[in-house]
């Protein structure tokens, strides 16, 4: 088991080496089927790995395997896989769609100048995101969740020569390390706590009250709760940057400057997924704070990035807005403590979500061959507005459109729809039950559905402007509409098989009935409820029993948002009987707000990104031209003016003194000389004058 | 058993220097060769060094004693320990793969391999010497051949730079000296061996020195010695103008091994001699590595010249060397040793890879490129390289050995170790975004002809590159090097005083 786990981890990077370092050799070979090999073979192991778990059937079923990876005597890290329910079913859904994605690729990318370099940054995207979730300690997880954001800087930057391009990629990088420094500080908490990383560690030293003594002085001796919300939710930025929640969602949306089937890949189906997966795994140790924290966040995702995904003209933004709302709806669930509902929406939104960015890929596709064979390199061939009437030019497109778009509205007889409403009905139990955390204590538990149920209206809403905008109608542009045509198979294929997997049997089985998510997933996946056994803490009985009263109102409520959502906006864009420039014109101020994304990202511009550059400007100019200039360079300069000063003086003074003397014997010699005059009878007289000198001195 | 291998390593490169006195200076292919070949052996050398190292020890070995000055108990006195191997491994191997950038050096090139190799011998001697008055001396004996280095051999303001660089470091040598000096009056019996020195710490921290605690003064003495070599805010400002107007060669012996020798300076000589005065300064130090972060970052991320930037990017990786230093546990300390080895390969890329660009385009003006990587794809890959081991990217060395500084640093100085996560973001904003002004965007037109890296380059950046990926994913072969003689450090220092947490 353990080695294949491996396997499927490490095959990717294979296809990672070959297509980098034999590229030549892959642009002349059709070499990217190499590639789609390795991921089609950890594709089947992964199959295997499923049909090994799903043997067991155990909601327990796990295995763990460790080494150390160094040690320091009294400080050592550890590596390891550890394979349960969870790990299985990631796995099995990132081989799913990157294999897909691979195949679809071989038609999408035909003829791109780093054709191989894509398939190269695809292997390295699908090794690290494996070892994301094969990671059995917080460490590792850390170590291939940076390897996954390097891929994404990779492969949004495809198109590098395109500013947007490179901005995004940078940005995308940047704004995830500020999640991460989250995220490291969290580890560095139970690290220094627990002297662990190891999830299992983690839980085991909480639940067994090794957390109140491991804490000592740290923080002066904090309060074990309080440091455990901490803990908890900075581990939880990690998750806030990766999967795109507020207030660091705005990487997201630019990141769809990159290929689509990345877009699918990656920024929809498994990467940004990865924030709910580590939610996932830090659930058990979240306290009720923490919880309305996390909660709280994705409430607000969910509902605020809907708000936008409404007025946008472009497809691919309107479904990047789409996800970072569907991430909200995960990480929601997860804070309200409906586990299963969270995970399992992670599950069914990959399928459903990667199918409707491959399927826009798809349009895209065609709108840039039609406008190539038009030779309009100025229309934008990802504007909806552009577009109209494709259903009949794009039939499998269109179907795959709207079988995807009825899950995620959560129509029943889709998985969307159970996934869901088991996050609703979550919301509802929680702001009924909950005593416990922030939220509820100051009454704002309510605001968890009213979140969840209005993003649920506006979620059907602009996915079915976007199908009518796209596929009903009439064409505003003829001249592009005539050149359109279906996509090849290698790209309708895939979308069938998304498409296929947007039903709600697969997720049910053995059970058919479309309104229940009985089924092998809610008997495999557990909710482990918390190991938090001191202070206030989650109620897992509680919860469960007003989750099982809350279902039935919240179904109920939530076909009727849904129809709602689809009904409106089959008034709006499909019968026309309202107008939407009328509608935005009357909404005004929240019309141009969500048009311009709640002016997000110049908050971030003006208000962050510019004053710090400018700091930085400041302490550049500092560094060199103040403190350096005057203060170094300046003691260097009074030195040397002291020592010119000293030099001066020592001409003037001391060298002075000495040639003061000189100039006294010169003078004495000088005078003296007058009598030396060289006659006898001077001399005798200088002589007696002597003598008599001496005599008079001895007189006294 | 005594054998001479520590003195054969270190003096090896004289041997090139003789030969290369020999040479008529026309016969620039044979200077070259010789020096190669002089510093190559000395690689060698080392490797069977480490060959023979026996990593379980925490003690010195392989000492070598020679009466020198026996009127001041003045030994010649070599040995190694799991700190200095680390940095007996960085200095000939980056010695010797900055003679082959040195190759494109085209003025003077008998004197300048000459001075390369007497740089070197002052290096190794520097890590080897376990006597403080021998220590000294090579300490100086690298000083001379470095002004040189920059002063001829450098940019348009090299003579500034080379006076500045050589005031700057004479002055911190003052001290160090009067540090010295004072530590052996100060000792019973006077000595400069290291080793007795550290012995007998309670001396130093009762004794008095103008009045003042002599363990306290010393320390302080010796720490405006060290600090401006590593360099601590605010003892920097050398850095980037030695740095930028030095030669491609040299800017990577002076940021790969010489700004090691500050950090060197204070595990060899200060902690385990002075442990009182180091846990009483600890904290000061922390605060001036998180300094060294912030404004190193900060700095890096405003510079218009692509050299400048990534001199500023070693204050700011030195950092994290002091916060792992000074918080005294055992993954700190590790961490900070480590980082001081992979910073030297990993700034050493980059500073190669600056000279690369360097002597295509004649200029290092960050705005000034753009789109270079659809023109030259090899060499943005490689730059691509070592900008994400310089970012701490998981998977290449930066990454553990900065990480290992945090957690150590984080139970003893908690508020400056978060505070310092700042860096993490800033590092990748500064490489990120020098990265895509360089190598993305449309081609500026200016570089339609460039070329790409050729394999003189890439063969010395490949050694570089393996070393960086290897240990980032197996670190343990070299942190079993260290880690019995850095935990003894770690025990030593700790053992003389609880240490008071911030």
């Amino acid at each position: 088991m353990i080695t294949v786990a491996l396997l499927i981890l490490l095959l990717p990077l294979l296809s990672f080496a070959i297509q980098i370092f034999f590229r030549k050799f892959i642009e002349s070979k059709n070499g990217e089927w190499i590639s789609i090999g390795i991921q089609l073979t950890t594709l089947g192991l992964a199959f295997y790995l499923f049909a090994v778990m799903i043997g067991h059937y155990d909601p327990h079923f796990r295995i763990e395997e460790n080494v150390t990876w160094f040690n320091l005597g009294n400080f050592s890290l550890e590596m390891g896989i550890l394979i349960d329910n969870i790990s299985v079913i990631m796995l099995l859904v990132v081989a799913l769609i990157s294999s897909l994605v691979h195949i679809y690729s071989t038609e999408y990318m035909k003829g791109d100048i780093r054709f191989s370099r894509y398939y190269g940054f695809l292997g390295i995207f699908t090794f690290s995101m494996n070892g994301i979730v094969l990671a059995n300690n917080f460490f590792m997880i850390y170590v291939f969740w940076e390897l996954v954001g390097l891929s994404s800087y990779l492969l949004i930057g495809h198109w590098w020569e395109k500013n947007s391009a490179a901005d995004a990629s940078k940005k995308a990088f940047i704004t995830n390390r500020v999640g991460d420094i989250g995220m490291f500080m969290g580890l560095m908490i139970i690290m220094t706590v627990l002297g662990t990383l190891n999830y299992q560690g983690v839980y085991t030293g909480i639940a067994s009250g090794e957390w109140e003594g491991g804490i000592g002085t740290l923080f002066g001796g904090a309060n074990p709760h309080t440091l455990l919300t901490w803990a908890g939710i900075l581990l939880f930025m990690g998750a806030v940057g990766k999967s795109a929640q507020f207030p660091l969602h705005i990487w997201l949306p630019d990141a769809m400057e990159g290929p689509t089937p990345v877009s699918a890949l990656i920024h929809a189906a498994t990467m940004v997924a990865a924030g709910v997966y580590l939610t996932v795994r830090i659930f058990p140790i979240l306290t009720p704070d923490a919880m309305a924290t996390v909660a709280f966040i994705g409430g607000v995702t969910a509902f605020y990035a809907a708000t936008i995904a409404i007025t946008q003209n472009d497809i691919k933004k309107v479904l990047a807005y789409s996800t970072v709302s569907q991430l909200g709806y995960m990480i929601m669930a997860l804070g309200t403590g409906a586990y299963v509902a969270g995970f399992f929406h992670l599950i069914t939104h990959a399928m459903f979500k990667a199918g409707l960015f491959l399927a826009s890929g798809s349009v895209i596709h065609a709108m840039h061959h039609a406008l190539h064979d038009i030779k309009d390199h100025d229309t934008d061939a990802q504007d909806m507005r552009n577009m109209g009437g494709l259903k009949s030019k794009m039939p499998y497109t269109y179907l795959i459109f709207i079988v995807a778009s009825l899950s995620i509205s959560g129509i029943p007889f889709f998985s969307g729809f159970l996934s869901k409403d088991a996050i609703l009905a979550g919301s509802w139990a929680y702001a009924s039950t909950a005593h416990e955390g922030w939220l509820a204590s100051m009454h704002m538990a309510w605001i968890l559905p009213f979140f969840g149920f209005g993003a649920a209206v506006i979620t059907a809403f602009y996915m079915f402007r976007l199908i009518f905008m796209t596929f009903f109608g009439e064409s505003k542009r003829p001249d592009i509409f005539e050149k359109m045509h279906e996509s090849p198979k290698a790209m309708t294929v895939p979308l069938m098989i998304l498409a296929a997997l947007s039903l709600f049997f697969f997720y049910t089985i053995p059970s058919i009935n479309p309104f229940s998510t009985h089924g092998w997933f809610s008997h495999v996946i557990e909710n482990p409820g918390t190991v938090v056994n001191f202070g206030s803490t989650f109620n897992l009985e509680h919860f469960e029993h007003a989750n099982h009263e809350a279902h039935m109102p919240a179904m109920i409520l939530s076909l009727i948002v849904a129809t709602l959502g689809i009904g409106f906006a089959t008034l709006v864009y499909l019968l026309k009987k309202v107008s939407a420039e009328s509608l935005a014109s009357k909404l005004g101020v929240l019309y141009k707000g969500s048009f311009n994304k709640w002016y997000m990202d110049e908050f971030y511009i003006n208000g962050i990104i510019r004053p710090f550059l400018k700091g930085c400007d400041a302490v550049a100019l500092f560094d060199m031209e103040y403190y350096d200039h005057y203060l170094i360079n300046g003691a260097g300069r009074n030195t040397k003016k002291v020592s010119s000063g000293v030099g001066v003086a020592d001409d003037l003074i001391v060298d002075g003194a000495v040639n003061f003397s000189g100039y006294i014997f010169q003078w004495l010699g000088w005078s003296l000389k007058f009598i030396q005059t060289g006659r006898i009878q001077n001399y005798l007289i200088f002589a007696l004058i002597g003598v008599v000198a001496v005599f008079l001195l001895n007189a006294f | 058993m005594e054998n001479h291998l520590l003195s054969l390593v270190t003096f090896l490169p004289m041997l090139g220097i003789l030969a290369i006195l020999f040479v008529p200076r026309a016969r620039v292919d044979v200077i070259r060769w010789i020096a190669a070949g002089a510093t190559g052996l000395q690689l060698v050398v080392a490797l069977i060094i480490l060959g023979a190292f026996d990593s379980s020890s925490s003690g010195i070995q392989m000492q070598e004693h020679a009466a020198w000055i026996p009127a001041f108990n003045i030994e010649y006195f070599l040995g190694i320990d799991g700190l200095s191997l680390p940095m007996v491994l960085l200095t000939p191997f980056l010695s010797f793969l900055a003679i082959f950038t040195s190759f494109s050096i085209n003025k003077a090139e008998k004197s300048y391999f000459a001075l390369f190799l007497l740089l070197d011998v002052g290096m190794m001697g520097v890590f080897l010497s376990l006597d403080f008055f021998l220590f000294y001396i090579f300490w100086e004996v690298m000083l001379l051949p470095m002004y040189f280095l920059i002063g001829i051999w450098g940019g348009d303001q090299k003579e500034y730079a080379a006076i500045k660089f050589f005031l700057y470091t004479l002055f911190g040598s003052v001290l160090l000296l009067l540090g010295m000096l004072a530590l052996y009056f100060v000792s019973e019996p006077h000595t400069f061996n290291m080793l007795i020195l550290a012995q007998q710490p309670d001396i130093y921290s009762q004794s008095l020195l103008l009045g003042m605690n002599a363990g306290k003064v010393i320390f302080l003495l010796l720490f405006v010695g060290f600090a401006i070599k590593v360099p601590i805010f605010p003892f920097h400002t050398w850095l980037p103008l030695a740095h930028v107007q030095a030669p491609t060669a040299v800017s990577v012996i002076l940021a790969g091994v010489l700004l090691k020798m500050g950090a060197y300076g204070f595990l060899r000589i200060s902690f385990p001699i002075l442990p009182h005065a180091t846990l009483w300064f600890a904290l000061p130090m922390a605060i001036l590595g998180l300094i060294n972060i912030v404004y190193g970052a900060m700095a890096a991320l405003a510079q218009k010249d692509l050299k400048k930037m990534v001199a500023y990017s070693s204050v700011n990786h030195m950092g994290y060397v002091l916060i792992g230093m000074a918080a005294m546990t055992s993954a700190g300390m590790n961490g900070a040793v480590f980082q001081m080895f992979n910073h030297g390969t990993i700034t050493a890329m980059l500073f190669m890879l600056v000279g690369v660009i360097y002597d295509r385009a004649h200029h290092r003006d960050i705005e000034g490129f753009g789109g270079l990587a659809t023109k030259v794809p090899l060499y943005a890959g490689v730059m691509g390289f070592a900008f994400f081991a310089g970012l701490g990217l998981p998977g290449l060395s930066g990454f553990i050995s900065e990480a290992l500084c945090f957690i150590g640093a984080f139970p003893v100085f908690t508020w400056i170790a978060i505070g310092a996560t700042v860096g993490i973001v800033l590092n990748a904003a500064y490489f990120l975004w020098a990265y895509q002004r360089i190598f993305f965007g449309p081609l500026n037109p200016k570089y339609e002809n460039l070329e790409d890296i050729n394999k003189r380059e890439l063969y010395t950046l490949i050694p570089l590159a393996m070393i960086t990926l290897f240990l980032g994913i197996y670190p343990a072969p070299m942190l079993d090097l260290m880690s019995a003689t850095l935990n003894h450090l770690v025990d030593t220092v700790n053992a003389a005083g609880l240490m008071t947490g911030f």
